[in-house]
């Protein structure tokens, strides 16, 4: 008795079929069009550099991005504040283990990922048990992991390992070893978030807490693996950082705090969560970095740049927000 | 009392949404103080027509007039207020961090200045005294504190209350549907009187002797028409819902079908959940293939129960004891069903993901093959499974959050009152299936509101302030027994 109010398919088929863009391809538009307004104004000189910084520099802005997306798709009230910590803690634990032997390389990475997701477990037990707010808990583990970190890093540089250096700086077919681990890292975490019932959870919880678990959907083990996930990402970053500039310092990872918010804000993820959008955060990785070459290319004075940067954030927010509705 | 004053006149009303006609053609005029029941199929266009008299949804045809054809231009939520036209929302619509006076206020800016808390609560209070005499509910509680019936209880007083503009017209769109009896006999004896005094009302229900008796005119809709018109006193349950196209026999056949067995003893026993010291009261048990009503007066422990059921699969907790995985089927579709950025077919499938695997990633033609299986199997109402969930009316949208408990593997299904507001019809597909299910193995435990519902199950517990006050078997189930039960100890305060 349903099946015959269904619409035939002859009144269904002339339905509207409008373009409709994905959320992702607006921040990366407006990187194209930002790169292409530097391009003009310098006669298309320095193209290739230009691409290569944005592509290797913003590959560290979206493995940072990827943990936190997934941390803000959680539901809203969930961010991770801890990430700067974990990318200092990571940096200074491997760049220490390691100790400029190539042979201790993978021994320096993996101390360093397992000394990051474990304030990732940290931080889960922190908001979990004893229900603290998630701002709270992850910024106060940041103070006391950031201060581990000086303790343990004694404020000495050490230089990474030659071969792990080599590594970070360098380009496999003329694409920097960075952008494809962060490449990998992007396919992995779109194909999680698709395909997996950690994924699918995940969504879930972001988008109704108390339905996600009434569906009977591992909600805890969910939250426990975004915690460490965003923790281990940051992780990550942190030593590639180290390796990439020569060594680890302690405030490596402040500028990755907001970052990682704007990153995945502006590339469409859903600040109230449920929706993540791991591609977005390529587009608006390279949309910062290009904003603040474009404006360097023009010359413009500190705070002008800051206000310019704003207003072209806002602007890409406004044009490709209206747009999110599903 | 019909007088021959319209307080509202639409006609020829039209509304699309993509190919879906939600309204061809409505043309209804409603009374000064008039009492106009309106009935029809989930998706028969009455939450539509609805949201077009709340001036919610501007129709795409048509015009709306009051006052002696004086037409109203641009009709929208502000002008519906300017008119004195109310509305009670399935959905509801308060707010839940706020306190019950200030979900008043909302709808009166004119409370302002000092003191207006202190008004608002007054003014909210009063009309609840006015209609739901024995309420028991404190003006300065935090809605999300209420329970789901006295919510229901609030959003009803407060469409009733007046401040500078006078009420013309109030439609409650399936008002008792979490009320329990004696609210909602109250309910209806307000209306009345409300009607007196000049208030029309466009009652919207399922339950169909409710609709016989609470209106004087009685309109059903079906596939975005109005197929019939009548005076309630001319109309019986078959003519109505014979004009619904439903076959009328279904209801009768169900409440036959039910099984006579009571031989429990060589099944296994797959619930059991012993009282808790605070409650006391009798345990609670169900075997394989049982269908076990949990009845009572709406928030009398019958969902925490369900709740307490559900948290106890994996656990080992003596009291609770659950021998088969547990999925749920809410009523509250908003706030514990539907997950609002996903497709239908993703809502259905969030229960069975670990069985859509392959190689350890879900399989997008195993879950798109689950979806269809469930449409088919359950009737959904859609030309796309990938297409919003928020896409469906509401009774498809249940239809969808029972695929997904039915679609799982699991052994025990517990519904939460999951009935509300879905069409007879849907109902009677559903009750086939309940028994069908159960039949293949399958356990039952299922809250409802509505007494006719509860004639399907075998055995009823009946609920009485957080404990079991007793247990009827199918030979004792009356509605004089359930009531009886219901009331038990309710010497004082009558929620």
């Amino acid at each position: 008795m349903i099946t015959n109010d269904l619409p035939s398919p002859a009144d269904v088929a002339p339905a509207r079929r409008t373009l409709v863009l994905p959320v992702w391809v607006w921040p990366l538009l407006a990187a194209a069009v930002v790169l292409a307004m530097t391009l003009i104004y310098s006669g298309g000189r320095g193209a290739a550099d230009i691409m290569s910084a944005a592509v290797t520099f913003s590959a560290l802005f979206v493995i940072v991005g990827l943990g936190q997306m997934l941390v803000i798709t959680s539901g809203p009230g969930n961010v991770d504040l801890s990430i700067p910590a974990a990318i200092s803690l990571a940096g200074a634990i491997a760049m220490k283990v390691m100790d400029g032997s190539n042979g201790m390389i993978v021994a320096g990475l993996a101390a360093a990922l397992g000394a990051a997701m474990a304030l990732g477990v940290a931080n889960y037990l922190l908001i979990r048990l004893l229900r603290i707010p998630p701002i709270i808990a992850t910024l106060s583990s940041a103070l006391i992991v950031q201060s581990i970190a000086i303790a343990y890093g004694r404020g000495l540089k050490i230089k990474p390992p030659p071969a792990f250096a080599d590594f970070c700086t360098g380009r496999t077919l003329g694409v920097s070893n960075l952008a494809l681990v962060a490449a990998v890292l992007t396919a992995i975490v779109l194909l999680v978030l698709a395909r997996t019932v950690y994924g699918r959870t995940l969504l879930a919880l972001g988008q109704n807490q108390r339905a996600a678990r009434l569906a009977g959907t591992p909600v805890s083990r969910a939250r426990l693996t975004t915690s460490v996930v965003s923790a281990g990402f940051a992780g990550l970053c942190g030593v590639l950082l180290a390796g990439f500039s020569g060594g680890s310092s302690l405030n490596m990872g402040e500028e990755y705090l907001l970052a990682s918010i704007a990153v995945t804000v502006i590339g469409g993820t859903s600040v109230a969560g449920g929706r993540a959008e791991p591609l977005g955060i390529w587009g608006a990785a390279l949309l910062l970095f290009l904003i603040v070459t474009m404006l360097n290319t023009f010359g413009l004075s500190a705070g002008v740049r800051l206000i310019a940067t704003g207003v072209i954030i806002v602007t890409v927010i406004a044009i490709g927000g209206g747009r999110k509705a599903a | 009392m019909v007088s021959d004053e319209t307080a509202l006149l639409l006609d020829d009303v039209r509304k699309s949404f993509g190919a879906v006609r939600a309204l061809a053609g409505v043309t209804l005029r409603v009374g000064r103080g008039e009492r106009l029941g309106l009935v029809g199929h989930n998706g028969a266009g009455k939450s539509t027509l609805m949201h077009v008299l709340a001036g919610v949804l501007k129709p795409d045809g048509g015009t709306i007039s009051a006052d002696g054809g004086r037409q109203v231009a641009d009709y929208d939520t502000a002008a519906a207020g300017r008119l004195g036209v109310r509305c009670v929302f399935q959905e509801l619509s308060l707010c839940p961090n706020l306190t019950v006076g200030e979900n008043a206020r909302v709808l009166h800016p004119g409370l302002r200045g000092w003191g207006w808390r202190k008004r608002a609560e007054g003014l909210i209070l009063e009309q609840l005294d006015a209609i739901f005499p024995g309420h028991g509910i404190d003006p300065k509680t935090i809605v999300a504190d209420l329970s789901l019936g006295r919510r229901q209880m609030v959003e009803i007083a407060r469409a009733f209350t007046v401040t500078d503009t006078p009420i013309r017209l109030v439609i409650l769109d399936e008002p008792t549907s979490s009320l329990d009896a004696t609210a909602a006999e109250q309910l209806l004896s307000y209306l009345h009187r409300a009607n007196l005094g000049g208030v029309a009302s466009v009652f919207i229900s399922h339950i169909l002797p409710e609709v016989l008796s609470a209106a004087e005119r009685v309109v059903v809709m079906r596939e975005g028409r109005i197929v019939l018109d009548g005076r309630a006193s001319e109309l019986t349950r078959r003519i109505i819902v014979r004009s619904m196209g439903a076959a009328d026999e279904e209801l009768s056949e169900a409440e036959s079908s039910a099984r006579v067995t009571d031989t429990t003893a060589d099944r296994p026993r797959q619930v059991l959940a012993t009282p808790l010291a605070a409650t006391g009261g009798m345990e609670l048990s169900a075997c394989r293939g049982d269908i076990v009503g949990l009845a009572g007066l709406a928030g009398h422990g019958q969902s925490t129960m369900l709740i307490r059921l559900f948290d106890a699969w994996g656990k080992r907790d003596p009291a609770t004891q659950v021998a088969a995985p547990v999925a749920l089927v809410p009523g509250d579709r908003q706030s514990d069903g539907v997950f609002p950025l996903w497709s239908i077919s993703r809502n259905i499938s969030v229960r069975s993901l670990g069985s859509l695997r392959r190689f350890g990633l879900i399989d997008p033609g195993r879950e798109k093959d689950l979806a269809a299986t469930w449409r088919e199997r359950i009737g959904i109402r859609t030309p796309d499974m990938d297409n919003g969930i928020l896409s469906l009316s509401g009774g498809n949208q249940q239809k969808a959050l029972f695929a997904r408990a039915l679609a799982s593997e699991a052994g025990i299904i517990l519904m939460d009152d999951p009935m509300r507001g879905v069409d007879i019809s849907t109902k009677a597909e559903v009750y086939r299936f309940i028994r069908a299910e159960a039949e293949r193995g399958r356990t039952f435990l299922w809250y409802s509101t509505e007494m006719e519902e509860l004639f399907h199950c075998d055995r009823v517990y009946v609920f009485h302030q957080g404990r079991i006050v007793a247990h009827l078997h199918r030979g004792q189930m009356t509605e004089a027994a359930i009531l009886r039960a219901s009331y038990a100890d309710a010497s004082g305060e009558v929620a």
